[in-house]
């Protein structure tokens, strides 16, 4: 397999105009000759099929949603950064670069971060456009906040809603080529299969979520743009259907898969209680701006927070990280915390959270001030967990929350399939090792509004082929591959002699938080080879056993959300496997990925420029057939890879 | 966190697909923990009717944090539940009686044809937005984002006008089963911004012939629909509608 990142030459600062310079045009009435299917309708898949179809490309997108506002990048809080310097405190493109690379641990291209940033003010301008209802100062000009890992104030929000506001902007740019009719809206479809004809990717193979039929879709171009793939974990951030089935059966089809093990783990989750729990709500990390984590000195303490003394308190991060303290980056804060429920500090139920305490700033400030900052947070707490955060302190647990691995891409956003594109969080993305706050929306729209509709086009110019029609002998094949999947789905265990169920005696759920148990514990905060290794043996039993013993209801003709699951659990599992070899090859840490093997003697990460200075992108190699990794190198001109210590 | 459970008796709107004839039919759940929510409790109802070889309920969800606007039912006749301001998918058991039964029924509206059980198909809400709800501008040809002034004010009630989820409650509680609320609640996101201006007259009316169009009904001021927002957006909205467009 051949890598070749397409990256541009000359100066940084002029790379990605020179290539839009050299991507060839094509005339208007040629537009509508191409046809481009785009998956999922969160912020890139809609502003990528609404940019293409405003430029005069015949549409069509497909989301599993029975609404494209319902994608999950409606779920977004914080907010989006930008490099405008509106604050005037020093901001630049240059800065927002520097801040991504160095946020990511050296382990993104430069090239992809310097456009990223270079692109980020106009996507401000394209949503304030549409009517995104940004937050303002009185004099009427856009208002900015901080977040995490930066020392400006760039990031542009709607209150807590961030995510919801720029998705429907994104939706309604969207719905409106709809109206005319230059998108086709599918919705309601699971996407299952890639349909490649020589090697080129020509469409999709989708189920029709309502009546079960099966769809071959083609096209001149595809484009994914289907998430992140949390759900591995079983238990996360994400929405519960949130999947990762298009990118995994591409790389089945030859996308090449990388940094696998680049997870995000986010410290301000609600923690779970009850194994029936479904999903980890995310609490906003600017609550670590007011309130002090801690735990009871004394190990098994299970006196009520209230009942321990001040004494008796530890603050551990602020007496680990004496500089930082509350406020160290994502994954110091999750570690540390899981570190010390492990040694049997942890509170509530299995002894698996922490304390977040506002008891301090609300006797300073008052409990108004803490009202306005974070008002709806403390509400929606209170919903959930029925406590009250005024008069007792949250309990708090980290949580899988995105995923910058995903499906290899070039400069062009172009996979190793040739005309198959993947954008936003499904690729493997300008994060590098660990995402920076509010930086998932900004790359999810950079690719979405301007760099794929750009680079899809380019490569469009040079293949007006003959049009692949749903009837050619591949698509009739992929069909045919995806409908033997799901007749053999369950089919191997006890027969069908279950009324109306066939198969044997696991639901789908509960081979699903199983994988999750697994996954989060050896492939989580923290990981080891032993423990890598140990869960490889244990994801593939559980394969095993999901082949054999899956109960389904019949029929599979109509809807059958059980189905639905199963398809996707089936791709988790598989991804699970390429999860750990990725974490176990890479014998460094660096982000989110920490080894235990490799950390500096008072336990911080230890990144490996010599040996591990790379991408890692994986080769599907057949089923029972180990993958192949292959790697490409990381060169920094412009940053100086250097240790992050917030002590 | 409480750690005594709680038992209850779901009765559960049947119906296996839109063509197939409905009933209610009753499940007494195994005891519970209050701390799951009640889309948890249908889970593990769905899981015991899996082992059991009946066919599982079907219901819309998916974000499960009241923001995807996905998830939508009656509970004992009321859209969303009893929670003021609260999405279906972010009720507890807590919020119920030890020994409670809970009728569950899917939104009823000509213009949301049921698909399963307690699923139903919104797409009309789409379409609506597609007649006019949006601002037509392509991408590239947007003006520098401080040029366009704002009030702070103007903003955030804008805001409160966009955060509608599409979820359908209004509809649902609604008599004449309008969607007045949801219509009104766009158009009055996008009248209040500058960018909205140019086409705010022709947005209006196209909205809401299609509102018509798509079956909804017409709004009679009972004002069901504020009541059950899970976003809590007001009537006021129509009002507006009615009187600027």
């Amino acid at each position: 397999m051949k890598l070749d990142p397409q990256l541009p030459g000359g100066a940084i600062q002029d790379a990605w105009t020179q290539r839009r310079r050299e991507l060839p045009l094509i005339s208007p009435i040629n537009k509508r000759r191409f046809k481009v299917l785009v998956v999922g309708s969160g912020l890139a898949g809609a502003s990528a099929a609404a940019t293409l179809a405003e430029q005069g490309f015949r549409v069509t997108l497909l989301t599993y949603h029975d609404s494209p506002r319902r994608a999950h990048s409606v779920a977004a809080q914080g907010g989006i950064n930008a490099a405008r310097n509106y604050q005037n405190d020093g901001d630049s493109i240059e800065r927002l670069f520097l801040d991504t690379v160095k946020g990511g641990d050296f382990r993104a291209r430069e090239a992809g971060c310097h456009r990223l940033a270079e692109i980020s003010g106009a996507i401000i301008d394209q949503c304030v456009a549409q009517g995104v209802p940004f937050a303002r100062e009185y004099g009427g000009t856009l208002a900015n906040r901080n977040f995490g890992g930066a020392l400006v104030s760039r990031t542009f929000y709607a209150r807590g809603q961030t995510g919801q506001q720029l998705l429907y902007g994104a939706v309604q740019a969207l719905l409106r080529q709809v109206d005319a009719g230059r998108v086709e809206l599918l919705t309601q479809r699971d996407v299952l299969d890639l349909i490649t004809v020589e090697g080129v990717a020509r469409g999709v193979v989708c189920r029709q979520q309502g009546s079960g039929r099966l769809e071959a879709l083609t096209a001149h171009a595809v484009l994914l743009a289907s998430g992140g793939y949390s759900n591995v974990f079983h238990r996360s951030t994400n929405a519960v259907k949130s999947n990762a089935s298009a990118i995994w059966r591409a790389h089945r089809r030859g996308a090449a898969f990388a940094n696998p093990c680049f997870t995000q783990i986010h410290p301000t989750c609600i923690p779970s209680g009850d194994p029936g729990q479904s999903k980890l709500t995310l609490m906003s990390e600017s609550l670590r701006n007011d309130g002090r984590v801690w735990l009871p000195a004394q190990a098994g303490d299970a006196r009520p927070a209230a009942a321990i003394p001040e004494a008796e308190r530890d603050y551990f991060l602020e007496r680990q990280y004496p500089t930082y303290g509350n406020m160290v980056p994502r994954d110091v804060a999750s570690r540390r915390a899981r570190e010390r429920c492990l040694e049997g500090h942890g509170v509530g139920p299995g002894g698996r959270s922490v304390y977040l305490d506002f008891t301090d700033t609300i006797s300073r400030e008052g409990r108004a001030a803490i009202e306005s900052r974070y008002g709806n947070l403390f509400a929606m707490y209170e919903r959930i967990t029925g406590s009250d955060s005024y008069a007792e302190p949250m309990r708090i647990y980290p949580a899988p929350h995105y995923t910058m691995g995903g499906l290899w891409v070039d400069y062009n956003l172009m996979s190793t399939v040739p005309g198959l594109f993947v954008l936003g969080e499904a690729n493997f993305s300008e994060h590098g090792a660990n995402r920076l706050g509010a930086s998932a929306l900004m790359q999810g729209l950079a690719d979405g509004l301007f760099i794929a509709p750009a680079t899809v086009s380019g490569w469009l110019a040079g293949h007006l082929h003959a049009e692949v029609n749903s009837d050619h002998p591949a698509c009739q094949a992929a069909t045919a591959v995806v409908q033997a999947r799901i007749d053999g789905l369950g089919s191997s265990g006890l027969g069908s002699g279950f009324g109306s169920s066939s198969g044997g005696g696991r639901s789908c759920d509960s081979l699903h938080r199983q994988l999750g148990e697994i996954m989060i514990g050896a492939c989580g905060i923290s990981r080891h080879a032993e423990g890598l290794r140990a869960a490889l043996a244990q994801v593939q039993a559980l394969e095993q056993e999901f082949a054999q013993e899956l109960r389904l209801p019949e029929p599979r003709v109509g809807r059958n959300p059980e189905l639905e699951k199963a398809l996707r659990l089936e791709d988790f599992l598989q991804l699970a496997a390429l999860m750990l070899r990725d974490a176990l090859a890479r014998e460094e840490s660096c982000g989110a990925h920490f080894r235990e093997e490799h950390q500096s003697a008072d336990g911080e990460a230890l990144r490996d420029d010599v040996n591990f200075c790379h991408i890692a992108a994986w080769q599907w190699n057949g089923d029972g057939q180990e993958p192949l990794r292959h790697s490409e190198p990381l060169h920094y001109r412009h940053a100086t890879p250097s240790r992050r210590n917030y002590r | 966190m409480s750690s005594t459970t709680i038992r209850l008796t779901l009765r559960i709107w049947r119906q296996e697909g839109p063509q197939q004839p409905g009933a209610f039919v009753s499940y007494a759940l195994e005891p519970l923990s209050p701390d799951l929510s009640l889309l948890e409790a249908l889970d593990r109802l769905n899981e015991t009717l899996l082992m059991a070889g009946e066919r599982p309920v079907g219901f819309d969800h998916d974000c499960r944090e009241g923001i995807c606007g996905a998830c939508g039912f009656m509970v004992n006749g009321q859209a969303h539940g009893p929670q003021r301001a609260t999405s279906v998918c972010q009720l507890y058991l807590r919020h119920f009686r030890n020994g409670d039964t809970l009728t569950l029924e899917p939104w009823r509206a000509r213009a949301f044809p049921l698909q399963q059980d307690l699923s139903v198909d919104r797409s009309a809400f789409d379409r609506l937005l597609a007649a006019g709800g949006y601002v037509s501008v392509n991408t590239g040809s947007a003006p520098a984002a401080n040029a366009l002034l704002v009030g702070r004010e103007q903003a955030e009630q804008a805001f409160a006008a966009a955060s509608c989820i599409g979820c359908g409650a209004c509809v649902a509680a609604c008599p004449n089963a309008s969607a007045s609320l949801f219509v009104a609640a766009k158009l009055g996101h996008l009248a209040l911004l500058p960018q909205g201006q140019p086409e705010r007259q022709r947005r209006s009316t196209a909205l809401q012939i299609a509102m018509a169009a798509e079956g909804f009904g017409s709004c009679s001021n009972q004002l069901e629909c504020a009541a059950v927002c899970p976003k809590e957006i007001s009537a006021d909205w129509i009002s507006r509608m009615n009187r600027s467009g």
